[in-house]
């Protein structure tokens, strides 16, 4: 039990959970600006994927980091255009072309992959972000340490109080909830039904692109196949379980990570020599179905979550 | 833009839609080519002659549609009643696991096969209970839960071939041991390597076409799937229904692993389904959900990716064309089959 304080106190276990959190923090917020406006997006996965490796192969290509970051978000704004047409003016199942987009990105990203590194075994590594050194606050005992971060890091938290922000504080934020509990009634304002939600679904898929690019650019300094391994799929539930409201989808994504940080250092322990590694690589899943179960009485929908608009009908 | 329905749609119209997507697929496949420098026409003709060109081709195209046409029935039935399974990869999983529990000396005689198919459906089934039972009682999404499963259920498969189900002459391959003769599905014609899997695979799509067509059961998924409010109206019991599709879905994608472990390889390894729980999604959409076209769609798209490995070691353009044409493919599909039923007008 002990062992587990000294973890929890360390500064180096939460420079850890800030840093898992980021990718999280990143692509949550991107699809819960698609669901606030009545889309679920299920092309995260593959989208994560194609941005891991569009950032990365761009930055490999003498772009620079934040080049690298344009690219994969440009890359992901792509494929959602690619959902968004298919599931907002012609109102296609988001489940099926949700799949069919994370199919096809994910493969997208493979076939590029072997076309430009035909006869690699282990792919070539680039220079990643390095953590910011900030006056003062990198001086202070403890917490210079746990904040010892990427700039990407802090981008990923500026995201989520910039998607609050917007929600919240500006007519546009209002339309885009709106849209989602209520499409007719914004539509009787004049606005764009299909602008919008296709805004928010592109804006959101370009969020989740960085956040897959974070693997490669920040996390770790090369792409892999299956590197992205259901993160996609976690985002989703942290949408759920944070009542598809940024600042509890923020904190969600940051607990998630402290049980990610934790189950990596308790491998390390006694723990770890009884119970098989699988268990621990299994616990992101579990407690992401966890939280669903744990948030499905109390989560408010979004009314319009799934229901296609047609202009004319009802 | 706004979409109106088409009233009675022209026989042009509900052919040449569909055709317009297999050869928009087509021009995609050739554009791919060009991108990898091969030549567009042979890049297909391999693909083609890869798929059905000789005997030995056209058993392996079957071989691979096997554990697809399991998989696409398991997604066609619980997708009709709009029961959101994407956790076919688990629940063949789920299959695989009893099969070689069950086939590896724990029983004997000619019963094992049809005791482990049964046991493996089963637990495919109550894989996917826990998962509807979230959705019909606390209203859980049970596209996320299917789909974290399928992690979980990967993870599940590395622990027992690492620990309990390890193979311990297998040199230290995480792999099980193999299943004694009398668990192994026996080919069809002896010396042709095709298992009776496949025969199986057929007469299971003929059996969720009965159900579908010719049972209350049947009647209820579709009214289910259309409309859960007009069915709870009608004095339908739509969870029941719900949890009876998910049990038939299961089952069915548990059978894919099955006729995998008992009919091809012969042993459980973490590669044995190359992600057939997820292609199963694209074969049971491309056949429209009608359980025999899913027979059609299994060999089509099994003919794509057993066509791309040949043309890929022959013409050198990645073999990953494969799963990025089936993806194309459905979202193709999915699109020429709405403008089948609306057509596009301004305004």
């Amino acid at each position: 039990m002990s062992e587990i304080v000294d973890i929890l106190i360390s500064a180096s276990f939460w420079a850890a959970v800030i840093r898992i959190a980021s990718p999280l923090i990143l692509a949550t917020m991107g699809e819960l600006i698609c669901e606030r406006a009545g889309v679920l997006n299920l092309g995260i996965e593959g989208i994560m994927v194609i941005g891991a490796f569009t950032g990365w192969m761009a930055v490999w290509q003498g772009l620079p980091l934040w080049g690298g970051v344009a690219v994969a978000m440009g890359a992901g704004m792509l494929f959602g255009l690619l959902q968004s047409t298919l599931t907002v003016p012609f109102g296609l199942s988001q489940h099926v072309v949700g799949l069919g987009v994370t199919l096809l990105a994910s493969s997208t990203a493979s076939f590029a992959y072997r076309l430009m590194l035909p006869e690699v075994t282990s792919p070539p590594k680039i220079e990643p972000f390095r953590p910011l050194d900030i006056p003062l606050l990198s001086a202070l005992p403890w917490a210079g340490e746990a904040l010892s971060q990427t700039a990407l890091t802090w981008a990923a938290f500026a995201v989520a109080g910039a998607v609050a922000w917007t929600l919240y504080r500006t007519p546009l934020g209002l339309a885009l909830r709106a849209v989602g509990e209520n499409p007719a009634a914004v539509e009787a304002q004049g606005l764009s039904v299909t602008g919008l939600r296709m805004g928010a679904v592109i804006v959101g898929s370009g969020l989740m692109a960085v956040g897959g690019a974070f693997l490669t650019l920040s996390a770790f300094s090369s792409f892999f196949f299956g590197m992205v391994n259901g993160r996609g799929w976690i985002c989703v539930a942290l949408v759920v379980f944070g009542g598809w409201k940024p600042g509890k989808a923020l904190l969600g994504a940051i607990l998630f990570a402290a049980f990610d940080a934790l189950q990596i250092r308790l491998q390390q322990t006694e723990l770890g020599a009884v119970l098989p590694y699988q268990l621990f690589l299994a616990l992101p899943f579990i407690l992401s179905i966890l939280a669903l179960i744990l948030m499905s009485r109390r989560a408010e929908v979004p009314a319009a979550l799934m229901v296609p608009y047609n202009k004319g009908e009802r | 833009m706004r979409l109106e329905p088409v009233a009675n749609p022209s026989t042009a119209r509900r052919l040449g839609l569909p055709a317009l997507a297999i050869a928009a697929t087509m021009v995609v496949a050739m554009g791919l080519a060009l991108l990898a420098g091969a030549s567009p026409l042979a890049t297909l003709g391999q693909i083609a002659v890869g798929a059905l060109g000789s005997k030995l081709a056209i058993l392996e195209t079957l071989n691979r549609a096997t554990p697809l046409i399991f998989t696409g029935l398991a997604v066609a039935v619980a997708f009709r009643a709009k029961l959101w399974n994407i956790g076919a990869e688990a629940q063949l999983y789920a299959g695989a696991i009893v099969t070689v529990l069950l086939g590896t000396g724990a029983l004997g005689g000619p019963l094992v096969l049809p005791v482990s198919a049964l046991v493996a459906m089963l637990a495919g089934a109550a894989l996917l209970l826990g998962p509807v039972l979230l959705k019909t009682r606390l209203g859980v999404d049970e596209v996320v839960t299917t789909l974290l499963l399928n992690f979980i259920m990967l993870l599940f498969v590395s622990y027992l071939l690492e620990g309990p189900m390890k193979d311990p002459m297998g040199m230290g391959w995480p792999k099980s041991q193999a299943l004694i003769p009398e668990a192994r599905l026996p080919r069809i014609v002896d010396g042709l390597r095709l298992h009776w899997g496949f025969a199986l695979a057929i007469l299971a799509a003929i059996g969720v076409w009965v159900i579908q067509t010719r049972t209350a059961l049947g009647f209820e998924i579709r009214a289910v799937g259309q409309s859960p409010e007009a069915a709870r109206f009608a004095g339908m019991p739509v969870n029941a229904v719900l949890v009876k599709t998910a049990l038939l879905s299961g089952g069915l994608a548990a059978l894919a692993g099955w006729s995998e472990v008992a009919g091809l390889k012969g042993l459980l390894s973490q590669d044995l389904s190359p992600g057939f729980g997820y292609t199963g999604i694209i074969v049971a959409m491309l056949a429209l959900l009608h359980p025999l076209g899913v027979v059609v769609t299994a060999v089509f798209v099994a003919g794509i990716f057993v066509g791309s490995d040949a043309m890929s070691r022959a013409a050198g353009v990645p073999t990953y064309i494969a799963d990025m044409l089936t993806a194309v493919a459905l979202l193709c599909m999915v699109l020429a089959i709405l403008l089948t039923k609306v057509r596009v007008v301004r305004g």
